[in-house]
Formats: structure tokens, sequence, C-alpha cells
């Protein structure tokens, strides 16, 4: 009985685990954006939208280029797919960059609610642009399916087969946020960051480059969503305009969660949001599994993984609004 | 205190003379039924706008729960107002069928010997209204909590209600009631652009002078300064509700109407991306702007309905090519506009100010009196 159970939980535990570790590299650009500039980026989902649509066209782009260079089908796509990689990256960083310094720069002494409505803004035109881009259609992602060698591989733990890409991401987010977090606390630029999102004015005296400052920290965040982004549509079939919207208000909360403008409070949110969703979309089938729904009945839980999410968000706000690790901030008149 | 009535005077016959003008053009025939659209539609978006900037704008409260209790007003409406005879084919796909039924209605209509048109129009009424109180309702219920929170983080939380609301009405366990995630329809609708106009005209009234009171001078001190207004003897925590509770008033109202608009309705319209929409239009206006929010909530819709429908058909003004003007171009451009009003533009259309004919006259005065002095 226990181990039907356990087998039954199993894939919802691991695909959980596998989108928190997802929602942890969005969620990172979120808290550190927010740590220096006060400011909810809004546009960092569209971000990691456009990285999956970059990948989709510039995979459609080289595949045939590379098969013109006599690569045989197979190897050229996967050529391809190695060296669309590296465009999104770049491309991804160059996007977030270019916004930082089109949208918010010169806002910078402007009311805190204008930033927030640029952000909010630059949502709204990516989301425009990439309706237009794409014609409103989902576009089939390359690296999902079975076209994709390794990653999609299905494996198996215990009793369950599961894509390899489910167990390569958190490790993977592991792995960039201890890098992330030695850079913040080992490195110069690490240095002027924490720095800056303690006090803006100060740090700009003392002749940090608050500026360049910014410029990194949005580097990061544009290249974390990016390899989230790689991560994340593995697992499913097709980017569409809109599919950046949830994940990216998903990551925020997560932020929140762990309390902005702590790194490693956001991947702790961020994981403890992906399986609590993930089970909330099984429950009832876990639950007709342990003998709790008789006959067939079923509450439809899964309705609620989306706004669970966010009554999380509401609750912590009211209890802690300062998150798990937040530092606390009082108003001074 | 004489330049205000003046100014009221003059507002109010602007008012009335649109109104005739609408009534004249909704009954020639052959005119653009374009226009009639954006009449329509301007007119709701008016009283959403004007909602939305009661709270962001007049009380400092950064709320982006809008499409939540348009969602609320809107679904309110219909399932109260729908027909019982129409109600089996709605429901269909629903095992129990609907739970709730307007018979109480019809019998007291009968019983008064109303006539058809009174019936119905006494029923949208009192769906609207009931739209109204239930989002009024749940923004209480809501604020207990978040209204507690500071800028930023109400933003997101209730961003997040309206995201449980539409969860909530999308369940197929309320079925009975809110018809899962099928569509509703055949509730009674508006034919001219006079229903809505009067009914934001009230609505937008109410809300003017809720603001040249007591009350908004209150809610404008705690946008200013809530520390400073709080020292002043204004119940914050009282305030902030009570704006909280209106607006989401209104924007019941403004979503009934939209659900009449749209003639039939489903939750999944009434994503973030709306309240967006919202917000951009009171920027666009100007936030802490009435008159600011009504022009740019026509301006906005008349643009994106109508005047640039040929970017997205290929042909627009001069230019021909239907390579660059596909679907979505027309949108492309419209937020290209937002994001330089966005940028540049940042007090809108009207900053803080509001139409006003003394203003208007003042600035030929002076005009005058330069000259004289040269």
């Amino acid at each position: 009985m226990i181990g039907k159970l356990f087998s039954t939980c199993l894939p919802y535990i691991l695909s959980g685990i596998s989108v928190g570790g997802q929602y942890a590299l969005i969620a990172i650009g979120y808290t550190m954006v927010y740590g220096i500039l006060r400011l909810i980026n809004f546009a960092h989902g569209d971000i990691f939208m456009v990285a999956g649509l970059i990948m989709v066209y510039s995979n459609v782009a080289l595949t045939p280029l590379f098969m013109n260079m006599g690569l045989s089908a197979g190897s050229a796509f996967i050529v391809s797919i190695i060296s669309s990689v590296v465009i999104v990256l770049v491309l991804t960083v160059i996007l977030g960059l270019t916004i930082e310094k089109a949208a918010y720069r010169p806002l910078r002494n402007a009311p805190r609610m204008s930033v927030m409505i640029s952000a909010i803004g630059v949502s709204y035109l990516i989301q425009n642009a990439a309706i237009y881009i794409t014609g409103g259609l989902a576009k089939p992602y390359p690296a999902s399916g079975a076209a994709m060698p390794w990653l999609s591989d299905q494996i198996t733990i215990g009793s369950t087969s599961i894509k390899r890409v489910t167990v390569i991401t958190p490790i993977l987010t592991i792995l960039l946020v201890v890098a992330l977090v030695l850079l913040i606390k080992k490195t110069k630029i690490g240095m002027a960051m924490r720095a800056v999102s303690k006090d803006f004015r100060t740090s700009r005296l003392m002749g940090i480059e608050v500026n360049n400052v910014i410029s990194v920290t949005f580097f990061i965040g544009s290249f974390l969503a990016a390899v989230g982004s790689l991560l994340y549509f593995t697992n499913y079939a097709s980017v569409t305009p809109t599919s950046g919207a949830m994940p990216g208000l998903k990551a925020f909360v997560a932020a929140v969660f762990g309390g902005i403008g702590s790194v490693p409070g956001a991947v702790v949110g961020a994981f403890i949001i992906g399986i609590c969703e993930n089970i909330l979309k099984g429950l009832d089938n876990i639950l007709s599994t342990a003998g709790v729904f008789k006959d067939g009945f079923t509450f439809g839980f899964a309705t609620f993984s989306d706004a669970f999410t966010f009554i999380l968000l509401i609750v912590i706000l009211c209890v802690k609004p300062t998150g798990l690790f937040g530092e606390k901030n009082t108003d001074k008149v | 205190m004489k330049k205000s009535r003046t100014d009221m005077i003059f507002n109010l016959s602007l008012v009335a003379l649109i109104f005739a003008a609408v009534i004249i053009v909704e009954n020639i025939p052959g005119v653009n039924p374009m226009l009639s659209t954006v009449l329509k539609k301007g007119s709701i978006y008016a009283l959403v706008a004007v909602s939305m900037n009661l709270l962001n704008g007049f009380t400092g409260l950064f709320s982006l729960g809008q499409a939540g209790f348009m969602l609320l007003g809107a679904y309110t409406y219909a399932v109260i107002t729908i027909p019982d005879s129409a109600r089996e084919k709605v429901y269909m796909y629903v095992k129990e069928g609907s739970a709730v039924s307007r018979a109480w209605f019809d019998n007291i209509s009968n019983a008064l010997h109303m006539s058809e048109d009174v019936s119905k129009l006494l029923i949208m009424i009192i769906g609207m209204l009931a739209g109204g109180l239930i989002a009024a309702f749940f923004s209480w219920l809501i604020g207990l909590p978040v209204l507690k929170l500071k800028r930023d983080y109400l933003a997101i939380a209730t961003l997040g209600f309206a995201e449980i609301i539409r969860a909530i009405f999308q369940w197929d366990k309320l079925g009975p009631v809110t018809n899962g995630s099928n569509v509703l329809r055949n509730f009674p609708t508006f034919k001219t652009a006079v229903f809505p106009l009067t009914v934001s005209a009230l609505c937008i009234l109410f809300i003017v002078l809720l603001i040249n009171s007591t009350y908004g001078r209150a809610f404008k001190a705690i946008r200013d300064d809530e520390i400073a207004a709080e020292a002043m003897g204004i119940n914050l925590a009282h305030h902030k509700r009570l704006a909280f509770v209106i607006s989401s008033f209104f924007a019941g109202i403004g979503g009934a109407l939209l659900a009449m608009f749209q003639n039939t309705l489903q939750a999944t319209p009434f994503k973030s991306a709306m309240t967006y929409e919202i917000l951009l239009i009171v920027v666009i206006g100007g936030i802490g702007s009435i008159s600011g929010s009504i022009i740019a909530s026509f301006l906005y819709i008349s643009a994106s309905e109508w005047w640039l429908r040929g970017l997205d058909s290929g042909k627009f003004l001069f230019i021909e090519s239907p390579a660059v003007l596909r679907g979505g171009f027309r949108m492309v451009v419209f937020s290209v506009i937002i994001m330089i009003i966005v940028l540049f533009f940042r007090k809108g259309i009207m900053g803080e100010k509001e139409i006003s004919v003394t203003r208007f006259l003042k600035l030929f005065k002076k005009k005058d009196e330069k000259n004289k002095e040269i």
C-alpha cells in the first residue's frame, strides 16, 4: 500500500523539483533586480519567453545551413542545437541589457511607480511583438520530444521513468546558484552589488559605478532566465507569446516567499512552490490511491495549481512580509 | 466657488451635448458601425479606468486587481439575469444543471404586470448592482489582509488575487453556478450606446462627487504623504478600505457592462493583461485626472478598434505592404506609442488637471495681459 502510494507520488515530486529548479533560475533575476532597484521587473517573464522563441527560430534557420555544409540530418540538428544554445544565451542577455538601458535607466530618478509602469509597458510590448512575429501560434520547441538526444532520453528511477532533463535541472540550478553566491560574496563586483542594494546613494558617493553594477545584475538575471528557459521548454512541447507570464509571476512569488533580495531564499522558495504545485496537480490521483477519495470522486485540485501560488503569496505577505530569509526593513519618517 | 460652479455647468452641458450627439448619430442609418462600438466599449473602459484611477491616482494604492473585480461583476450579472427558459441550454455541459433561478424576479414582474421592456431594464439594473456589490464584498474581504502592504507588494498581491478568482470561476465543482469553463450567454444585453454611456456617466459622476468631498481630500492626503495624513487624524485603514471597496464596486459594474457588450462571457480573457491595459489607459490619460482617464479610454479604444485597424490588414494610410502589415502589427505599433508616452510624457494627456473652462479662459486672459504690457 505504502509502496504503491510512494510510486504514485514520486513522478509528481520529481517533476516538482525540476520545475522548482526552473522557477529558481527565473526568480534569481527578479530578486537581484528588486534588491538593487526596488523594481518588480514585470518584463522578466517575457524575457524568459523570448529566449524560448529565439531557440525555435535560430534552430529553424541553422539546421538547413549546417546540412548544406555537408553534415547528415541528425548531426546537423545536434550542431544547430548546440550553436542555438549559445545564440540564445547571447541574445537574451543583450535583450535584458537593452531593456534596462532603454526603459529603466531614463526613469532612474522618477517615482518608483513610473518605473513599474514602464516595466508593465515593456512586458506588453514584448508580448505584442511576439504575437506579431509568431502570428499568435504556438511554436514547437525543437529540443522537446524525441528529437533532442540525451536530454530527452527516458531514464528510470525506482519504478517511474522520466526525461533526463528532469534530473539535470535541479543539479544544474544548484551549481549555478553556488557559483552566483560565490560571485556575490567573494568578488569585487559582488561586493559592489551588495553595497548598492544596501544604499543606492551612499555607494554612488563611495565611487561605485552604479549603472555598471545594475547592468551586471541584468546580465546575470537574463543569463539565468535563458538557461531556465532552455530547461523549461525542453519539458514542454511549445512556446506561445504568453507562456512567459505565468512562470514569471510564479518565480516572483518564489522570490517574495524566500525573502526578496536574497538569492538562496529565492531558490528555496522556488523549489517549495514547484513541488507544492506539482503535488497539487496530482493530489486527486494520490488521494484516490490512498483511499481517501472513493468511488472515483475527484475534487479538481489541479484547477488550483496556479492559484495556489498566489494564495501562498497572500498568506506569506500577511504572516511574514519579509519572507523566509529577507532582511527586516523599517520605514524612516 | 464661483469658478468651480462655472466649470460644473460647463462640464454638465458638455456631457448633455455628447449625449444628444450620440442619440442623433445612433439613429442615422449608414453611420460607420465602428463608431457605435467605440462609444460602447469606450464608455465601459472609461468607467473602469476612472475606478482604477480612484485607487492608483487619488489614494496612491497601486492595485492590479481590476480584472478580478470585473470578472466578479460580469459573472454575477450573467448568472443572475439569464432567463430561466434559456438556462437549460446554457448549462448543458453541467451535469446538475443551473443552481440559480430568476423565477423570483419573473414572479414579481408578472404580479406587477410590468411590460417586457421595463422588466428587462429592471433585471439589468438589479444584475449590475448585484455585480458591483459582490465585487465590493470580495474587495472588502481581500482588503483586510492585503491593504496593509506597501506599494509593490500590494500590486502583486492584488494581481494574485485576480488570478485566484479566475481559477475559482473555472473550477468544475462550481459548475452549477458559474458553468465551469464553459461560455455563459443569453443574458439580457443593450442594443444602443446610450445605455452604457448613461450608466458610466452616472457612476463617474458619483466618483467625481466623492473625490471632491471630505473623503476625497483624505484620499489625496494619504496619497501625498501617508504618515503626515495619519498625523492629521485621518484613519488610514478605514479610508484605504473605503477607496478599495468603492473602486471595486464600480469595476464590478464595469465588468457587468463588458459582459453585456460581449454578449457571451468566459473567465479566460480576464487575465492580468486586461488589468495592464486599463492601467496603461490611466497612465495615458494622466494618473490623478478623471477627465484624462475618460479621454484616454475613448482614444485608446478608437485607436485599437478602429483607426489602427489598417495596420493589421495590410493597408494603412497610403502604405500597402501585406508582408509587414499583418495580424498583430497594430498592437506592436500601439505598444510602442504607449512606451513613448510612459517614458517621455510621464504626465499623460492631462497630468493631474481636469478639463476646466475657467482655466481655459484664463489662458487667453493672460495672453491678452502680456500683449498689453508689450
